[in-house]
């Protein structure tokens, strides 16, 4: 007989989802005037409900909403009074904790384990983190006068982290939001919005619009917003940094990721492979800041492939609703599409893959935890953004040639290194092109410290006392 | 990492290690070229892994392994010929109210009382196992500790728990703990050629740090020890998931450079069936599960059994029950 662990499914009848839901606009939800579309469970296809899309004039309304009560309410409250929202906000989050994460594995299709120990408690944190700043602007640094109306568009991997990230910093600044989730995980979004209903948030402080890409595309081209903050695909923020040109919007991108994750011959190797596990699996990869490419020392390049090979195989698929599952479905049709056919050029250009032999679910969107040898910086799977399980693994023989081929990506969002000498650990952190490098762990994620990218993953930073500048208006703007 | 063994397989000999034991400079430039042990990543792994959720079948599996895996130990200077005989009687039949109760490994007693426990537990199956060597500091001179070794297997210990010289191995004197082992090793054999087993003591509490972890078990299995023990549970602290899983780590690595398996036996503390369960996902997913065996993984405890006989209870009746109803030896 055999360890087998029993389903453990985490239970769902915690949430209440509704067949349909409307726009949540000046604390309220209305109907949307354009065509509702649906969401999916992408584990199992399952339509959850069906949501409303804000067409240009619901945009409009709910900037108008956010204008009114930046005008009237928000951006005149002393900061101590909106630190109490921001506190109310997080003990909430916290106090429906297993609501928020069980709908989150749901819509998203991300393991429950990661909902409940990361995405949930770090947006919590967030909140509490920028409720703290919120009646010390003054000392920050970036002057303490909001900017108005912020444009806020988030992706489908983190839905609630990501709104949080963005949420937290805005509101504590003083200004008010405008934000759209991602069409495929509409889901924890709108339960934020019931609880700002229920943490009495004054109305149209925070307002969620719905839909696609026309959606967010009419969102941040509207003339009475002040600032656009998005984060997705390198090629639609390049579309938002073209459509806000020329305009006085200020504008934080957080795009696309090729990280390199850099193992050098004295590394901790049973931690490295955690580290790289965690780097690239965690959330199917999907992560902006993966650790997609393994650079790892030609001295110990087998050593450590065994080792991820058979850690790789422990990991377990399936069910996002089991505590005991590692990964879950790939979030979208679409997504496995664009996953599958970039594995499929990894094959046509000769290098070797390997996944865990695993029966996948026949509903829902799977694909196996992947790594691909023999890769060079000539493949493309070495240089795009595949958004999923897979590694590209590469070797490099000397710290001089893993920064040179760390930094040789349009890329520069997030970096690892695993050594056990930390005077390499501070000269590679100070050569390598990323915004975050981290040394002897991956993907650790703290309200504190800033977030953000160099070259084609975007500008500006969030998180820490850094993440308000995009929020406010600094004395010299203030000024003019 | 270790140097790659050319011929080794499951089958085939031990890996020789002459070239890296005949010296505390070979032993040392092995020792410390072994991977370094990141703690934070470590502890944050074993942690992870304490997060799975062990249910139903699964659960009830995990309970009668964890039962079947105990060194039931009683270690006192209060001990009695008495208590022992008690003792002995509940490993062999820890739940009298129920037949289909696993019985436990063994016993673990002081050499004194290893004659007592062998008469109770004869030929049930449940194993003697002695600690040794100047129990549990290991301050004695190396004949006394060897004489102490001797006493107990002629008394009838089928296992041995020795201690190293924590003091020896802390000052980089790796060759006295090396030779310390086989010389204890030599001493469990008995007159008709079997020997017993060796299980060797690390005291990791006193080591500290998951480098030396990770450096003594690779000592201890050059060394020949049949299973590496974290503590004597006289040192707090005693021992902890990431410790164990250090060790897992060690003998999952020796058995695939040399073929060779070693046992491993976390001992102290673990007192709740959900940290003996913990300790259970550990073994199968670090080391594999292969482990999952009596013959290489065994807990030392006491109050841990009663608190594995009450869960097990309560998976087949669907009730808890008190403490009143298990017996207290």
């Amino acid at each position: 007989m055999t360890f087998e662990y029993a389903p453990a499914p985490e239970s769902r009848s915690i949430v209440d989802i509704k067949a349909s839901y409307g726009l949540f606009i000046n604390g309220e939800f209305v109907d949307g005037r354009g065509t509702s579309f649906k969401t999916i469970s992408p584990s199992t296809e399952e339509v959850l409900s069906e949501i409303a899309e804000a067409d240009e004039a619901d945009v409009d309304l709910a900037v108008k909403a956010a204008r009114r009560a930046h005008a009237r309410v928000w951006g005149r409250m002393p900061g101590r009074e909106r630190a109490k929202y921001l506190y109310r906000i997080a003990r909430i989050i916290q106090e429906r904790g297993r609501e928020l994460a069980v709908l989150e594995s749901i819509d998203n299709g991300k393991p429950i384990k990661e909902s409940r120990d990361v995405d949930v408690p770090v947006a919590a944190a967030h909140f509490f983190y920028y409720a703290g700043w919120a009646d010390k602007l003054e000392y920050a640094g970036y002057g303490d006068r909001s900017l108005g109306v912020a444009a806020q568009v988030i992706p489908w991997n983190f839905p609630l982290l990501m709104l949080a990230w963005k949420i937290a910093p805005a509101l504590a600044a003083g200004n008010t939001v405008v934000l759209k989730p991602a069409e495929t995980t509409p889901l924890t979004a709108l339960l934020f919005a019931e609880i700002c209903q229920q943490a009495d948030l004054p109305p149209g402080v925070v307002n969620i619009i719905t839909g696609a890409g026309a959606t967010g595309q009419a969102l941040v081209s509207h003339t009475d917003v002040d600032k656009v903050a998005f984060t997705g695909s390198t090629e639609v923020g390049k579309a938002i940094a073209r459509a806000v040109a020329g305009t006085d919007k200020k504008v934080t991108l957080e795009l696309g990721g090729k990280a390199a994750n850099i193992v050098f011959d004295d590394a901790p190797i049973d931690q490295a492979v955690e580290g790289i596990v965690d780097g690239i699996f965690f959330n199917q990869g999907h992560v902006c800041c993966a650790g997609s490419r393994l650079l790892v020392q030609e001295s110990v390049a087998d050593d450590v492939l065994e080792r991820l090979k058979r850690r790789m195989s422990t990991l377990r698929m399936g069910d996002p609703l089991d505590k005991n599952t590692d990964i879950g479905a790939i979030n979208s049709g679409e997504q496995l599409k664009r996953i599958r056919e970039l594995s499929e050029v990894g094959d046509a250009e000769g290098a070797e893959r390997w996944e865990v032999a695993c029966d996948l679910p026949t509903k829902g969107f799977w694909f196996p935890p992947t790594l691909f040898t023999g890769v060079t910086q000539a493949h493309r799977i070495a240089r795009e953004e595949v958004f999923g399980p897979v590694l590209s693994v590469l070797t490099f023989r000397t710290p001089a040639e893993a920064v040179e081929k760390a930094n040789n990506t349009p890329y520069g969002l997030s970096a690892g290194v695993w050594t056990d000498k930390g005077s390499l650990i501070l000269k590679m952190a100070s050569q390598l092109r990323a915004g975050v490098v981290w040394a002897n762990t991956f993907n650790k994620f703290d309200p504190t410290s800033p977030f953000g990218g160099y070259k084609e993953s975007g500008y500006g930073r969030e998180g820490g006392r850094h993440g308000l500048e995009g929020y406010l208006r600094t004395p010299h703007e203030s000024a003019r | 990492m270790p140097p790659t063994p050319a011929a080794a397989t499951s089958q085939g000999p031990a890996w020789d290690f002459s070239d890296v034991t005949h010296s505390d400079a070979s032993l040392r430039r092995f020792l410390h070229g072994l991977p370094g042990v990141d703690q934070v990543g470590a502890d944050a792994r074993a942690a992870s892994l304490g997060t799975r959720s062990i249910k139903t079948t699964a659960k009830a599996y995990a309970l009668d392994l964890a039962i079947r895996m105990v060194d039931l130990t009683t270690l006192e200077g209060q001990d009695t010929h008495g208590k022992v005989r008690a003792l002995a009687a509940k490993a062999m039949r820890p739940d009298p109210a129920d037949p289909t109760c696993p019985a436990t490994a063994a016993v673990c007693v002081y050499p004194d009382m290893v004659a007592t426990a062998k008469d109770v537990l004869g030929d049930s199956g449940v194993n003697v196992a002695a600690v040794a060597t100047a129990f549990p500091s290991g301050r004695a001179a190396l004949d006394i500790k060897l004489a102490d070794t001797r006493d107990a297997v002629e008394a009838g210990a089928d296992e041995i728990d020795m201690v190293i010289d924590r003091g020896a191995f802390l000052s980089g004197r790796y060759l006295q703990v090396f030779e310390e082992i086989v010389a204890v090793k030599e001493a469990c054999a008995r007159p008709d050629g079997q020997s017993a087993h060796l299980k060797v003591i690390f005291e990791t509490g006193e080591l500290q740090t998951y480098d030396n972890v990770r450096r003594v078990s690779w000592l201890g299995m050059m060394a020949g020890a049949h299973f590496i023990k974290t503590s004597t549970g006289k040192v707090q602290p005693a021992a902890t998931l990431p410790v164990t899983m250090v060790m897992l780590q060690a003998v999952r690595d020796f058995r695939e450079a040399t073929g060779q398996m070693v046992g491993v036996k976390p001992a102290g503390g673990i007192r709740t069936s959900k940290d003996a369960i913990k300790y259970l996902v550990v073994v199968n997913e670090v080391a594999g599960p292969d482990w999952l065996d009596p013959d290489w993984f065994r807990f030392g405890a006491s109050t841990l059994l009663n608190e594995l006989l009450m869960q097990r209870t309560k998976m087949t009746t669907g009730r808890y029950s008190g403490p009143d109803y298990f017996t207290l030896d």
